[in-house]
Formats: structure tokens, sequence, C-alpha cells
């Protein structure tokens, strides 16, 4: 029977074994440190992921039965002006959300730090470090990146056929297209394939070429690190004065609950889960919540929004051999507002009318997997046989689509509550999402949607769909919810990422940005955290 | 165009079957009725209505159909002997209307009368479900069991325009490659 009974003289307690949690549960580990990791969620065999990858492919199976998200385990409430969908946005288990991300890591600019109590050379070095731990495929030929000493640990993938269609428009225009740092294997690394594609990076990769912090925990386990499966934390508790975490209290299948002890713990469950055990572990001295004396637990929740558009052209493309993208531009990310100009004219620039905010960050992408998948539409169609085959050739070969992110600010009544009208299969409160789509938001999603249609229009594509301010959906990046500030009345973590309350607690997540940005946010999210063991190793 | 062992062999990879190269080629899925609980038609003619099905939902140009399926289906169900019982029973349940609406077991009716069945149960509607009504556990352990092999594999995908479709591992360099270059056969 598997043991899951407290480890004896822990050093640092981790509660997720995701990316946050791995990384950092490795580096300990590697300092010599007694490292035990509690894990939510339950081990994934590597030996499934074809089958897994047929259920993503398969309509009888919904996307969310691919990792087993959801059910009373996973249950939350959506309170705000737009719906929030949780459970598509978050995995629980050993290697965490990463075993569904799309891979695409990018370090943030350095403009994104203007006010955190960081900036972009306090994590430098730390990007580096991330970049190798995850294996980053890329190329420096980003003129809008921020400065880098250091190749990439891998080539970048060449760019797609397709990405050859969008280059030549986007040279008329002066737009400038650049590769993706992705966290994917384009040669062989640290024992793990290169690409073969599959071509179902999202939600799984079954050859092991798309890093997924499973990897990590691994080489933690190597390295000594204990993890407690299916072990999820139900409340930290702290001592009488207040000042220092003394235990994780978690439940286990058999229906137990044990306290584990440490000397240094480190909430790494992901920006919905990290508040809500804050505010789960309420007590005398922290009636609003553990470590929230700022009130900001919980508080400027963020997310980044999808913005796309795309149509068909009166040539092949060759959409869906593999599930990534190659190309990106940063063009429009420090200045959105800008025009371009190229040999056709340009982008114009923002046609914004005086009452709408001004724009914020905006990062493009040229979509490979733009418009249907044969198989999937074949497993779908209401034809067989010539017929089907027919509407297929119909269907596949000339779609093409752009996509982009654009982030949102922090707004204090966005945020992460408890609502004790539900509970979970432990019978605690559960999350509790309030979330809205500011205008200044919808700025940034209409910028990228004139800018997307411009380059589709220059190309000649027959626009048939396009995602903006009124039908977009978030991208899954948690952000903001304990925030990192040096006044410790507005943030709930300081600079080291320690909680300003308690001094053996420090949190490693998206959960502590201050702003968003708009590139997606794993790389950073691997640097703090790799920074955060740092400060940890020098406290034990 | 020709389905090939190969086809087969990666159409089942995609389903998560690691098969060593010679391990399967003539063999029966349903031969030894492992797991199945009905016994009302032996295992050739259980085969043979799997290949009826095939007949009716692959398209008329591929030659090579009985060994890929065979292939394919006995890759699929020997180690999932649950997954055979669900093959089984929507075999059977095929035949049961087969039998009460045209007298005739599915493998005897002409393709035509067989695709008037399916569309008449329902089947080309039918939302696939392992656990749903008739029409939808024909769909999913049938008719999605058979579209799914195909155009999952390599040929599947070269009929549509995609030599390395969405479950098959062709490779990291197809999709740099344009159409002329892209071995796109129409
Ligand atoms: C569809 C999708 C695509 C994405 N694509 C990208 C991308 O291209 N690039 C990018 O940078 N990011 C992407 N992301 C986001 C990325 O996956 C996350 O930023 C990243 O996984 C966060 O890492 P984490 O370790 O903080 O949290 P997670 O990976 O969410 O891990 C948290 C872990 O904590 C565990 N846990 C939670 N509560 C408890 C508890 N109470 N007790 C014990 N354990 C607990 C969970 O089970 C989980 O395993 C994507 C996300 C999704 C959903
Ligand atoms: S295309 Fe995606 S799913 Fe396929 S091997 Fe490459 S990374 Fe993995």
């Amino acid at each position: 029977m598997t043991d899951r009974t407290p480890s004896e003289g822990a050093d640092v307690c981790i509660v997720g074994a995701g990316p946050a949690g791995a990384l950092a549960a490795h580096r300990l580990a590697e300092e010599g440190h007694d490292v035990v990791i509690l894990e939510a969620g339950e081990r994934f065999d590597f030996e499934d992921r074809q089958r897994r990858m047929e259920r993503a492919i398969r309509p009888a199976h919904g996307p969310l039965s691919v990792w087993e998200m959801g059910g009373e385990r996973d249950r939350f409430s959506s309170a705000g002006e737009w719906f929030y969908p949780l459970n598509a946005a978050r995995v629980k288990g050993v290697g965490g959300t990463t075993l569904h991300w799309q891979g695409m890591v990018m370090r943030f600019h350095e403009e994104d730090f203007a006010s955190w109590p960081i900036d972009y050379d306090d994590l430098r070095p730390y990007y580096a470090e991330a970049e190798r731990a995850l294996g980053v495929a890329g190329a420096a030929d980003n003129p809008y990146a921020p400065p880098r000493d250091e190749p990439y640990p891998l080539p970048a993938f060449p760019p797609s056929y397709s990405d050859s269609i969008f280059a030549e428009a986007c040279e008329r225009l002066g737009v400038t297209m650049h590769s993706v740092p992705n966290a994917r294997n384009s040669e062989g690394y640290d024992d793990r394939s290169a690409c073969v594609g599959y071509g179902t990076c999202k939600p799984v990769c079954p050859s092991g070429a798309k890093y997924s912090a499973d990897h990590h925990v691994e080489k933690a386990e190597e390295s000594g690190v204990r993890v407690v499966t299916r072990a999820p934390v139900q409340r930290l508790e702290h001592d009488d004065a207040g000042e220092r975490v003394t235990a994780a209290v978690y439940a286990t299948p058999d229906g137990e609950t044990h306290r584990q002890a440490a000397r240094e713990f480190v909430l790494a469950a992901g920006g919905v889960e990290i508040p809500r055990l804050l505010l789960l572990s309420k007590s005398e001295e922290y009636p609003d919540g553990l470590a929230n004396s700022s009130g900001a637990v919980g508080r400027y929740f963020m997310d980044h929004l999808f913005a796309g558009s795309g149509g068909t052209l009166d040539t092949e493309t060759r959409q869906n051999h593999v599930g990534f993208i190659t190309s990106e531009c940063h063009q429009f990310y420090d200045d959105p507002t800008r025009g371009t100009e190229g040999s056709a004219g340009g982008v114009p620039e923002w046609s914004g009318e005086k009452e709408e905010p001004k724009p914020d960050s905006i990062k493009l992408e040229f979509l490979n997997y733009a418009g249907p998948s044969p198989v999937e539409m074949a497993l779908t169609g209401e034809e067989f046989g010539d017929d089907l085959l027919d509407t297929l050739r119909e269907g596949y070969g000339n779609s093409i689509a752009m996509g982009g992110l654009v982030g949102q600010r922090p707004r204090k009544e966005n945020r992460i509550t408890l609502d004790s009208s539900t509970t979970d299969d432990h019978g605690n409160p559960v999350p509790e999402i309030h979330w809205r789509v500011d205008a200044r938001t919808k700025s940034s999603l209409r910028r990228a949607n004139e800018i997307q249609h411009r380059i589709l229009d220059e190309l000649g594509v027959d626009v048939s769909w396009t995602v903006g301010p009124e039908s977009t959906g978030p991208a899954f990046h948690h952000m903001g919810t304990t925030r990192m500030g040096s006044n410790s009345e507005e943030s709930v973590v300081n600079a080291q990422l320690r909680t300003h309350d308690l001094a053996n607690l420090s949190v490693a997540s998206s959960s502590v940005f201050r702003t968003s940005g708009a590139l997606n946010p794993t790389l950073t999210i691997a640097a703090l955290s790799l920074k955060m063991a740092d400060h940890v190793d020098e406290r034990l | 165009m020709e389905l090939t062992r190969r086809d087969a062999l990666a159409a089942l990879a995609a389903g998560g079957v690691a098969v060593g190269t010679g391990a399967l080629l003539e063999g029966n899925p349903f031969a030894d009725g492992r797991g199945a609980s009905s016994t009302d038609a032996a295992p050739e003619e259980r085969m043979a209505s799997l290949l009826a099905v095939a007949e009716v939902v692959y398209p008329t140009e591929l030659s090579g159909v009985e060994e890929f399926v065979r292939t394919y289906a006995l890759g699929r169900v020997e180690e999932r002997p649950d997954y055979r019982e669900g093959m089984v029973e929507a075999l059977d349940t095929l035949d049961e209307y087969s039998k009460s609406w045209f007298d005739d077991d599915f493998r005897a009716l002409d393709a035509e009368t067989r695709a008037t069945l399916l569309d008449q149960m329902g089947v080309d509607t039918a939302s696939p479900a392992p656990e749903g009504a008739d029409a939808d556990r024909v769909r999913y352990y049938l008719v999605n069991e058979l579209l799914y092999a195909l155009y999952s594999s390599p040929t599947g995908g070269k009929l549509v325009g995609i030599e390395n479709p969405q479950g098959h591992p062709g490779g990291a360099t197809s999709y740099q490659r344009g159409p002329r270059e892209g071995g796109d056969s129409r």
C-alpha cells in the first residue's frame, strides 16, 4: 500500500507538483534539503499517454476527461460578469497544468516589471536557468525581446510552410515575424525525445517532446524528494504567535487526515488554489485568511485573453501537421498603438475613439493548426464512405488563422473568494471566481483584431471568423491573487516571495505577478520559483 | 489508394498499442471468444460484419481494407477484453436491427442496404458513447473506431491531403513542406 503518512524531519513542505513546485523541490533537494511534496492529484502513467491522446481526438470523451479534471473534487462557482470555466484551465496531478499546456515560453519584457519590486535583471540569470530546465527551443531573432546573454539550449523549430505564406504579406506591411520559444524538443534533450509531430500537444503529447513538469518531479525524486500523491492540503496551521507555519494538514484517499510539519513551507498550488488555501486557513490571528493582513489575498485576479481571426485562402495552407506554432510577433507589445510602414502601406495606427482607453500590450501568433482537422471532422461527420471523403477534402486544406494574447490590469474587484454554499469532496467551500473584462482589455482586443484583419486582408484571406471583445475567453493563466510588493499593506509576498506575515511561508506561482503583461506566464513562474528556492535555501 | 500493414500499425500506435514488428498479421480479434458474452455469431462472422461496416464507412477508392481492419482490430482488443466485449455487443446490436428490418444479418446485406440501415438507426447523427444507446454504441465501437483508424493513419491522411494527420507521429518536417513537395496525391 502506498505510504501517505507524513515525513519525519522534513526541511521543506511544498504544496503542489506543477512546474513551480517541481522545480523548487528539485533545486532544494540538490542543495541537500529534505523535501516533501503534497500533491492533490494522482500520478499519470506515461504509458497511457497515447490512450489519452485518443481521448483528446475522439468526440465520445469530453475534453476534461483527458486528465480527469472536474467532478466533486474540482467544484467551483463563477460569480463574475463573465463566466470563468475553471476546470478547463488547470490539471491536478503530478506535472500539474503543464500536462495540458501548449508550451510557449517567453521572457517578460523589461517594461513588464515596471511596478514589481524586482526587475528584469534580477530574474535574468533565473530565466536562463529556467530555459535550460524546460529545454527551450528558440532563436535570438526577436528584435523586441529583452536582452539575453546566452543562446537557447535547443535550436528553434524552423518556420512552417504557412508561416512563409504570412511572411510575404507581413513584409509588405512592415510587420516583423520571428520565432517562438517553445518548451518542446527540437532535438532529443534531457532524456526526452525530439518532437515527432503527433499534433496534439494541447492537451497531450504522447512522445514526451513537449515539456511537462512530471519530468522535474521525477528528477526531484531521484534527488531524494518524497512525493505524496492524492493528498490535497486542507489548511495550514501556525504557531501561537502567528509568525510561523507549523504544519500542512492534508487528507488521503482512505479518509485519514495527517499533519506534515516542516521548517519551511512553499505554496505552489496554482493561482486559484493558493489564495483559496490561505482563505481556508483563517485563524484567530488571521480572521480574514492566513497571510492576509493586507486584504490582498485572492484579489487582483488577472488572466490573458485570446484574440484571433481566420478564414480561407485559395491555396493549400498545410495546417494541423503539428500542434504548436513556429512564428509570432512582439512588434505591438511595447507600443500597441503604433502603425507600421511597408511597401504596400502598413498597419494603420490605433483607430481609438476619444473615450476608449488606450490598448495595452499585444502578442500576435501565426497559427499552424487553423481550421478543421480531418480526423476530428470524420469522427463528428454525418456522412460515410465517399460522401464523407468528399466533405473532408472540401473542408480541409486552405484554412489559415492568426491568434494573439492581451492582458488585464490588476483590479481589486476581480478576485477569488470562498463560496460556502458549495463544498468539494472534503466539505471545503469551493473557490468562487469574480471576473470581468473591462474597457481597456476590450480596447486591446479590438486593436489586436484590427492588426490581424489588416494582415489577413493583405494576404487575401476570406475572413470567416473573429474572436474579439465580445466573444473571447481566458487563456487560463491565473495571475495576481497573492501579489508581491515591498509594501505589506497592499501585497501578500515580498520580493523574495515570502509572505509578509509568516516568516517561513513562500509562494511560487503566477499568483505573485503584479501585472499580467501579454506573454504566457510559465517561464516567468519557473524563473521565480528557482529564485524563491534560493531564498528558502539561504534561510535553512 | 492502398492501405498497408504500416498504416494499421500506425493507427494502433495512435491508440496506445505498441506492436512489435511481426507480432500481428492474420489473426481474428474475435477468435477465442475471450470476454465475449454473446455466442450468437461465430468469430469469422463477426470479423465479416466488421468488414461490412468498413465497406460502408470507408471510401471506395481504398484497397487493402481487409488486412488493415483485421490487423487494427486485433491489436485494439488484444489486451483489452472489455473493449472486445463492447465491439462484440455493438456488432450483435447491428445484427438485431438488421434481422428485424431486413430479415438477415448485417454482413449479408448489400452495401446500399447497410448504409440505409445505419442511417435509419441514426448512427450518422448519433453521439458516440461507449455506454450510450444502441446507435451511440455502434457509432463509438464500430464506425468511429474504423474512422479513427483510417484518418489518423498516413494513407487515410493522404486521401484528404495531409500526410501527417493528428494522431500520427509523422515527424517534424512535414509541416515545413509546401504543397508540391508535400506528397499530396490529389
Ligand atoms: C490549455 C492550457 C494551455 C496553456 N498554455 C500555456 C503556454 O503555452 N505557455 C505558458 O507559459 N503557460 C501555458 N498555460 C499555463 C500553464 O499551464 C501554467 O501557468 C502552469 O502550469 C502553472 O504552474 P504552477 O506550478 O503554478 O501550477 P499548476 O501547474 O496548476 O500546478 C499546481 C498543482 O498543485 C496541485 N494542488 C492544487 N491545490 C492543492 C492542494 N490544496 N493540495 C495539494 N496540491 C494542490 C494541483 O493538483 C497541481 O498539480 C496553459 C494552461 C492551459 C490550461
Ligand atoms: S507535435 Fe506536439 S504532441 Fe506531437 S510530438 Fe511534437 S510536441 Fe508532442
